[in-house]
């Protein structure tokens, strides 16, 4: 059961810098860890997360096994105009997640 | 190990000046020892990644199951409300087993004989995400364990077991936690044991547990006996410590290092 | 009386004796833990052969962590976040990890604020470097040092 929970203001004035907060549950596998047997846990990682607003790409992350399990991530973008700010986790094993959220721009 | 072995001798022998229950007043959450920025973390609703886990709870509150095909809300309605101070009461007295059950023993009670449906396994996602679901409806409350001449047995069971000398180590839950709280214990200082934030987010397990779970954590800990999850001398420790946390605010889901 | 070798002599005598054989009495286990060189060579990867300027970026990262799994981290770059003077990157860097690379973030105009926020795992003590990409083709660094340390009981599942 993949949740991603994300916090972005409902509405904004045009032009304000708005904060965007996002946290999705994934393990993060390193690839580094043993089993109580040793044998290596394979990696198994979330390696790009992409945030677009009204289709052009605003923000990117490339993740790699050093970011926190269940990784957390804020940024910030620039309130343009109404419409849909959508955000987009792909990783290993065809992991994939896809979430978004309307804002009101006045 | 070794360094937790001899740091727990040293404790041993200190323990001699015995400091005896900890005084109401100086009762302290686990969550005022710990950095400001992991208080941070659990204050943070959207940083916090104990709420995931409460996210699908809810999914799940509302999902029909089992072959009577109900959902948790088809009895219970809205959580927010029916649930709320639920948790801070949890162990209960069962009827059925005459004895009390932790807050996941009663779910799953619920789910064999109303949602006729098999129980979930213990620290599975699904129990996990159910039982802090639950638990979130009770944050900010007090913690309010009803003792009468039912649980009363159960209440000395667990107050005997926590200061009894067990294990490898010969070690105490209240050598640690009554005498030497807010001392260190490899780097780590060593809290009261109050479990008012549970189920919580441990940043140790990178995951959402239970207290189950970390009392076992312990137990492995002090090279003693780590009871099988749901066993009863885990559930009587739960109880005591729950009675011993009276009147502290709930805090779950927490986060803890 | 038969000459007793010195030790140095001995010691010596069975190294020679050891490489003649092709057998190096030391075993070499590489430690699951990358170098401050190898964080060079990661950072070179990123900034090609492009000078490094210290200053303009700010890591702030609690100096003391209680757990490596979680460590909460903001790096912030000092820009006025314009269409023609803003940050095109920031790449994170650790030294003691058992790899360097820690996340790259891209950026842009539309940023508004240079700062990010994110949860890194360290495995050790040691030194995060930041490395920010101006609009203008330069590489600014910042770094921050961490002492993590570790639970002390550890869970047998």
């Amino acid at each position: 059961m993949a949740s991603a929970l994300i916090n972005v203001p409902a509405r904004a004035r045009r032009g304000e810098v708005i904060e965007v907060k996002t946290l999705i549950s994934h393990p993060m596998e390193t690839g580094f860890r043993r089993s109580q047997l040793g044998a290596l846990i394979p990696r198994d990682i979330i390696r790009l997360f992409v945030c677009t607003y009204n289709g052009t790409e605003v923000f990117r992350a490339e993740l790699h096994p050093a970011i926190a399990a269940n990784p957390f991530i804020v940024f910030s973008t620039v309130a343009t105009e109404s419409g849909t700010i959508a955000f987009r986790w792909t990783g290993d094993n065809g992991f994939s997640v896809a979430e978004s959220v309307t804002i009101a721009v006045d | 190990m070794r360094r937790l072995c001899a740091a727990a001798g040293a404790i041993a022998v200190a323990a001699s000046a015995f400091a005896g229950e900890i005084p109401h007043s100086e009762r302290r959450s686990g969550y005022d020892f710990m950095s400001r920025e992991t208080r941070a973390m659990q204050d943070d609703d959207s940083a916090n990644p104990g709420l995931l886990w409460v996210l699908d709870g809810e999914g799940l509150w509302h999902r029909k199951t089992g072959t009577a095909s109900r959902s948790c809300a088809d009895c219970h309605g809205d959580a927010r409300a029916s649930m709320k101070g639920v948790a801070a009461r949890h162990p209960s007295f069962d009827a059925a087993q005459g004895r009390p059950v932790s807050l996941e023993q009663r779910i799953n009670v619920c789910r064999i004989n109303q949602q006729k449906a098999p129980p979930l396994a213990w620290e599975s996602r699904d129990l996990l995400a159910l039982t802090a679901y639950v638990a979130r409806q009770s944050r900010g409350l007090p913690i309010d364990l009803a003792i009468d001449q039912r649980t009363r047995p159960f209440l000395d069971a667990g107050r005997a077991a926590f200061h009894r000398r067990q294990g490898q180590l010969n070690l105490a839950c209240s050598q640690c936690h009554d005498d030497n709280w807010g001392r260190r214990l490899a780097g780590n200082i060593v809290p009261q044991a109050h479990p008012t934030g549970y189920p919580l987010y441990r940043l140790e397990w990178q995951s959402l547990g239970s207290l189950q779970r970390r009392l076992r954590n312990c137990l492995v800990g002090m090279r003693a006996e780590a009871h099988e999850y749901g066993a009863p001398e885990l559930v009587d420790l739960e109880l005591f410590l729950m009675w011993r946390a009276g009147g502290m605010t709930f805090e779950a889901p927490a986060v803890r290092p | 009386m038969k000459r007793r070798p010195s030790r140095r002599q001995f010691l010596l005598a069975a190294g020679r004796a050891a490489a003649g054989i092709g057998l190096v009495s030391v075993l070499e286990v590489k430690p699951a833990r990358a170098t401050p060189a190898e964080m060079q060579e990661a950072v070179r990867k990123v900034v090609g052969s492009a000078r490094v300027n210290t200053g303009k970026v700010k890591l702030e990262v609690p100096p003391l962590v209680e757990n490596g799994n979680a460590v909460p981290l903001t790096v912030s770059v000092e820009s006025p976040t314009t269409e023609t003077d803003h940050v095109r990157a920031i790449h994170l860097f650790t030294e003691k990890n058992p790899q360097p690379d820690v996340v790259s973030f891209r950026l842009g105009p539309r940023a508004g604020r240079a700062s990010v926020a994110t949860r890194i795992r360290l495995a050790d003590t040691q030194t995060v470097v930041a490395i920010c990409e101006l609009s203008d083709g330069s590489f600014w660094s910042g770094s921050a040092a961490v002492v993590v340390t570790l639970a002390a009981c550890l869970e047998e599942t």
